[in-house]
């Protein structure tokens, strides 16, 4: 008989750093240095509020509903990232979820039963600030109707600790577009704030054309960034693509993140997009979450950032993978 | 003018008004787009050569994308889309439906085969 599991050894995780941002400690650099203070201070007067050091977490792509080859796991590596979360030793301040939050369905009333579930899972997580964009596969099918039933709005903005932080919406209208209502808002909503002012996009598709072919691309993406290229702190963290992608346009860094259900290959080396098969001895591989720390060096605020890829080795393996489908209980 | 130097006129407008006449009519080709799959999934079209695209939808709304061809149009149901393209490079071309119509809309894809 297998030995029963402890449901805390599910919880390895491993991190890496991604790109030349190294992972800063919430608060290391700022309130040390008189010098920074006062930088700080000054970007605080100049934005309106001061920009005090925080961490926030990007979730993305939890896809529930969908069972399949890619993942015969349905829910389990978001369940997963909720815990690995709450076991951060940090609380950050608030989670960005962007977008396929649900695996879009046709059956009548499954649609909404998976977005209830969606907000009981995300519902455990010990941080309640938690703030989301819809994905094409929430919102493509009825214009974002039922989502925005359920969600909210599906663009806004909102200020955090001298940060303006920016919904938007590039899938409620079938096509991969921000639209030119939206586009007018985000004008709007921008006027306000100086070009020093940190400020973090958060969408479901690239901002610009990362492969058009798969559909990874944003139609009007151009005229969103136009609207950004002003600003001198610009970060644009998306999903669907199912993979840790950066990309440097002007001031603005895009950012995108692994999802919690499959893995897509690399466009560049790939013909087709179809997800990387499933790997029982790594149930988990490619999927994962990411952690971004807020601090500021000299006058300059900056963003850390740490991928964390989810990892389950003692569930690896048929019979590991049995554990998990049968809720971690003893065979 | 002499009647030779008037045969040659006409002989150069005539030559110059038959590709005219071929420019306003292309060819025409039918795409139906339903569910998850474009029929015909291949099309042959020759570079400089301009064709019309005539696009139907059978179920809901589609599109077609093809960066290559200049083609972001999209194909909503009960109606005939038309399209016309000339291409203006040999190649392969993968175009796909960027109108999200369900689970199976990342493969919905045609290709063009330039030549």
């Amino acid at each position: 008989m297998e030995k029963p599991l402890d449901r805390r050894s599910f919880l390895k995780i491993t991190g890496t750093t991604l790109g030349a941002g190294a992972l800063y400690q919430v608060g290391a650099a700022v309130g040390i240095d008189p010098q920074g203070m006062a930088l700080v201070d000054r970007l605080g007067r100049q934005n309106g509020e001061r920009v005090t050091p925080f961490s926030f977490v990007q979730l993305s792509d939890t896809h529930v509903g969908f069972e399949g080859p890619p993942n015969p796991l349905g829910t389990k590596a978001f369940e997963q990232a909720v815990e690995a979360v709450n076991a951060l030793p940090m609380q950050p301040d608030l989670i960005l979820v962007t977008g396929d939050l649900t695996h879009d369905s046709e059956k009548e009333g499954e649609a909404l039963t998976r977005m209830r579930r969606f907000q009981e899972i995300a519902g455990r997580l010990r941080v309640k600030n938690v703030k989301v964009v819809p994905g094409e596969h929430d919102a493509g099918l009825d214009g974002g109707q039922l989502y925005r039933t359920v969600f909210g709005p599906s663009h806004y903005a909102f200020d955090h600790r001298g940060v303006h932080f920016v919904a938007l919406d590039n899938v409620s209208q079938g096509k991969p577009v921000v639209g030119p209502e939206q586009i007018a808002w985000l004008r709007k909503d921008l006027a306000r704030f100086t070009h020093t002012t940190p400020i973090v996009v958060f969408t479901h598709r690239p901002l610009f054309d990362l492969k058009p072919e798969w559909e990874w691309y944003t139609g009007d993406g151009d005229e969103v960034m136009n609207i950004l290229a002003p600003y001198r702190n610009v970060t644009v963290l998306y999903g669907h693509i199912h993979r840790n992608q950066e990309f440097q346009s002007g001031h603005a860094r895009h950012l995108a993140a692994r999802s919690l259900i499959f893995a897509f290959p690399d466009p560049a080396l790939a013909d087709d997009k179809k997800p990387i098969p499933f790997d029982p001895s790594a149930p988990f591989k490619n999927l994962g979450i990411r952690q971004l720390d807020l601090s500021v060096q000299g006058a300059r605020p900056i963003l850390g950032v740490s991928e964390v890829e989810l990892s389950s080795s003692e569930f690896a393996g048929t019979i590991g993978i049995k554990q998990i489908l049968k809720g971690d209980e003893s065979l | 003018m002499t009647p030779s130097k008037l045969a040659a006129a006409l002989l150069c407008l005539g030559l110059a008004w038959f590709p005219i006449q071929a420019q306003e009519s292309p060819r025409e080709i039918l795409i139906t787009a339903k569910r998850f799959e474009f029929r015909p999934n291949e099309v042959q079209l020759k570079k400089g050569l301009p064709v019309t695209l005539v696009l139907n939808s059978e179920d809901v709304t589609h599109g077609l994308l093809c960066r290559a061809l200049k083609l972001d149009t999209d194909i909503p149901p009960g109606q005939s889309t038309r399209v016309t393209v000339t291409p203006g490079q040999t190649g392969t071309f993968t175009a796909i439906c960027n109108h999200f119509c369900g689970s199976g809309h990342g493969n919905m894809k045609l290709k063009f085969i330039v030549e």
